[in-house]
């Protein structure tokens, strides 16, 4: 076994005179999840297309399970699953259909992949649709039966590409759970989100992408020390956003920060008090980057 | 049991993906009703057509029907093969693909599964024709071995003009455009010898008809079919569909490379 499960120095990818990624550097060590934190367009669908074979780099490497990426495809795809983004599953199918269908492409015999299928089945709560059409599916069905069709091998490294964007929050703490027991079996798993939560409750470590770059890595603690435990938003009359502040959430200093901007503020401002959201994260990283770019 | 107990370590063989996906295909094949019932119906509206509603304007002695049973059946195989672009571009553009090439298989074998169930779902509309031909008093010359060269050369027909239709799929960015550029292509038959000797075209209309390769194709079955004399088309025939199914295969595979290389 690899220490690193995931190794990229240096990698780059432009689409036309788009520079997409400029430059990544990151390792996954076996075993963990891993969190690939950015907006909409920062890139994260590419450098998962990259590491998972899909799209050749246009510079640097990345290795996975020990094997490269680019001249090692077919022992890098013998080692990994990929559920991306938008559900890779047969409409015209049923969902068992599509586990069965999986099984046999990975090379079980007929009998292994009905029996595999009826695992899946029961294990993501398919069992009563499983002979309908995915067509006629929930967002939500379609997702799980996504992530089935991709455990239906046993693959060491597991790609999620923003696994929970659309579900409900019942839906989304269950895949969580799912994915933190895959985690106790030993598979590794780099996941894509744009919540901060999410990378919080799940992720070992926390990446994040903004402009072509990781601009900060760390786990969920180290990254959040940076902006703040808490957010304190203040809102005028009509609801508008007047300001967001970074406090440690204690009332000294909850007190301390009213004080200061008392007078500056409208008497009948509302204050709320929130946890802080990808966008406090990313602002907060990238004002620090060009701080430290001015010093 | 998130990780299987059972999974093998084996990849799938070469035969079991295409199996799998002629599988696929022919089960979304059976599923797409209306275009199975077009599949069915159109043969046997055309024959009719041709039949009761042309051919006594065509031919009044009544024999256009012996005349026409060859054209018929490369219109219909060309309108059934069309939806393979349709199919092809469907795959390419919805995520599946993306799964598919992530896994140690050969991903090719998706669009081969297409093609297969598409030479499949042809072959059945072409023995609907023949059927409601000789309903309609078509009548043949031809021995067993005629027959089965007759067949042949209509597979091969449909092979070739599938995997055509399975590079325009791949080519085109989405299944409707897939459709739009696969329908230039089913105005052939009616420029060529499949349902008026091209004699009877004017004379510029006569060179296209005559060195297509839907005249040459249409002239060996109906030498087979009806007895009439075979001459040079037989080979023609040959050449022209080996040369679109070689150029359609070459052209299928630089396609997806650049598009699996470019993504
Ligand atoms: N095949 C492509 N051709 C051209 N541009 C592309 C291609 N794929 C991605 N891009 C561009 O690259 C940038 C990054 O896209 P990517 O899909 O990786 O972002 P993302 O982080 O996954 O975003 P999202 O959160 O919206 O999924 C975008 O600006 C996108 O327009
Ligand atoms: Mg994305």
């Amino acid at each position: 076994m690899h220490e690193f499960a995931i190794e990229t120095k240096g990698l780059r990818k432009a689409f036309g005179r788009q520079t997409v990624l400029d430059g990544i550097d990151l390792t996954v060590r076996a075993g963990t999840i891993f969190a690939l934190l950015g907006p909409n367009g920062a890139g994260k669908t590419t450098l998962i297309n990259i590491l998972s074979t899909l799209t050749k780099p246009d510079g640097g490497s990345a290795y996975v399970a020990g094997r490269d990426v680019v001249r090692e495809r077919d022992a890098v795809k013998r080692s990994i699953s990929l559920t991306g983004q938008f559900a890779a599953v047969d409409d015209m199918l049923t969902a068992k259909e599509n586990l069965r269908m999986m099984g046999r492409l990975s090379g079980f015999t007929a009998d292994e992949a009905r029996a595999r299928t009826a695992e899946l089945l029961k294990l993501f709560d398919l069992e009563a649709s499983a002979g309908k059409l995915v067509k006629t599916y929930s967002g939500g069905m379609r997702r799980r039966l996504d992530l089935a069709v991709s455990l239906v091998a046993d693959r060491p490294v597991l790609f999620l590409d923003e696994p929970t964007t659309g579900l409900d929050t019942v839906s989304r703490r269950a895949l969580w759970e799912t994915i933190l027991q895959l985690r106790s079996r030993g598979m590794t798993i780099f996941l894509t989100t744009q919540y901060l939560e999410e990378a919080d409750q799940l992720a070992d470590r926390i990446a994040v992408i903004a402009g072509g770059r990781i601009v900060a890595s760390g786990t969920a603690q180290e990254l959040k020390s940076r902006v703040g435990e808490d957010m304190i938003e203040l809102r005028g009359a009509d609801d508008e956003l007047l300001a967001v502040h970074a406090t440690d959430g204690s009332i000294q200093d909850i007190r301390r920060t009213l004080n200061e901007l008392a007078g500056k503020v409208p008497a009948d401002t509302r204050i709320s008090l929130r946890k802080p959201s990808m966008d406090d994260v990313f602002v907060a990283l990238t004002t620090t980057r060009l701080e430290e770019a001015a010093q | 049991m998130i990780t299987s107990r059972t999974a093998p370590v084996r990849n799938a063989s070469l035969a079991v993906t295409n199996a799998v996906f002629i599988g696929r295909s022919v089960r979304l094949s059976l599923r797409n009703a209306e275009a199975l019932i077009m599949a069915i119906m159109l043969p046997v509206m055309l024959m009719l057509l041709f039949t009761y509603v042309f051919g006594g304007a065509i031919d009044p002695g009544g024999d256009y029907v012996n005349y026409v049973v060859p054209g018929i059946i490369l219109l219909c195989a060309g309108f059934g093969s069309s939806s393979t672009a349709v199919d092809v571009a469907q795959d390419m553009t919805s995520g599946i693909i993306d799964r598919f090439r992530t896994m140690p298989i050969r991903s090719l074998s998706v669009i081969a599964g297409h093609v297969a169930a598409s030479l499949a779902r042809n072959l059945l509309a072409t023995g609907v024709v023949i059927g409601v031909a000789f309903v309609v008093g078509f009548r043949s010359s031809a021995g067993f071995l005629e027959w089965l060269a007759a067949i042949g050369v209509i597979a091969l027909f449909i092979l070739a003009l599938t995997w055509l239709f399975a590079a325009i799929g791949l080519v085109a960015g989405s299944p409707s455009a897939a459709s739009g550029y696969g329908f230039i292509l089913l105005f052939l038959p009616y420029l060529s010898s499949a349902f008026v000797p091209t004699t009877t075209m004017p004379g510029w209309l006569q060179g296209v008809a005559n060195h297509q390769p839907i005249t040459p194709v249409i002239e060996t079955i109906r030498a087979l079919l009806a007895g009439t004399p075979i001459g040079h088309s037989a080979w023609l025939a040959v050449v022209w569909c080996l040369g679109i199914l070689l150029l359609a295969l070459a052209w299928s595979l630089a396609t997806f490379r650049r598009k699996a290389g470019r993504r």
